[in-house]
């Protein structure tokens, strides 16, 4: 999987490598020195209740031009090489990566600060609709306290 | 002529379906209130927003609709 320029903003309907796909991130900013990722993958469960697939949902028109609004705005706000965000949609199992952030820059300060700032943004503010199948039954899941207390970290 | 409605998250559920055709009625407002009554009172939630044509909307009741036009309602996101 090859990355698109400096800022490279993905919807995926079929599951992804991110070992892979970081690999070529690095191989396309060798001007940068630090790196920071972060990797959500499908969980198995939470206190006994087995997941048994997730499905995320998105709305085409808003979705993407919306992680992409993200991206420009993190760009903006720290001096950065590169930005990746990849986030699946569609049907999952346990075990599957979902989203993908990554930020390239000669200093490892930023590329934290922004790969934090990205995914608090994402799992806050991003035009997803997840449900999971739990005994046999789906559920909607409704958005976190944390997601919104994380968000308002940054002011 | 017609309007389509799309429903995400949960409110698909609620509809039965993701997308609706209905008739386009002058507003958001008599569009809701001629769905099925369970499904329009999940839709006046006042957590659901609205797009039209894929533009966040402010104002929901008094929007000017036009025949093609796309409503989305969009329930409260779950997270990435």
């Amino acid at each position: 999987m090859s990355v698109a320029g400096p800022v490279d903003v993905r919807l995926l309907d079929a599951g992804f490598d991110p070992a892979a796909v970081l690999t070529a991130f690095a191989a396309a900013h060798p001007a940068s020195g630090g790196f920071v990722s972060f990797l959500g993958q499908v969980r198995a469960g939470d206190g006994g209740a087995a997941v048994e697939a997730l499905e995320l949902r998105h709305y085409t028109p808003l979705t993407l031009p919306a992680m992409q609004a993200l991206a420009a705005t993190v760009m903006a706000r720290w001096p950065l090489d590169g930005l990746l965000a990849i986030h699946r949609v569609g049907a999952m199992a346990p075990g599957d990566p979902i989203v993908l952030v990554a930020a390239a820059a000669r200093h490892r300060r930023d590329a934290f600060a922004a790969a934090d700032y990205a995914m608090d943004h994402l799992k806050s503010e991003s035009w997803f609709w997840k449900r999971e199948k739990v005994a046999g039954a789906w559920r909607w899941i409704e958005p976190r306290a944390e997601d919104f207390s994380d968000l308002a970290r940054w002011g | 002529m017609a309007l389509t409605l799309a429903f995400l998250g949960r409110l698909e559920d609620v509809a039965g379906a993701a997308t609706l055709a209905v008739p386009t009625l002058g507003t958001i407002a008599a569009i809701i209130d001629s769905l099925d009554p369970a499904l329009a009172l999940a839709l006046r939630d006042p957590r659901v927003k609205l797009a039209v044509n894929g533009v966040l909307a402010g104002e929901r009741d008094d929007l000017a609709l036009q025949d093609g036009d796309e409503i989305a309602f969009l329930p409260p996101v779950s997270g990435g």
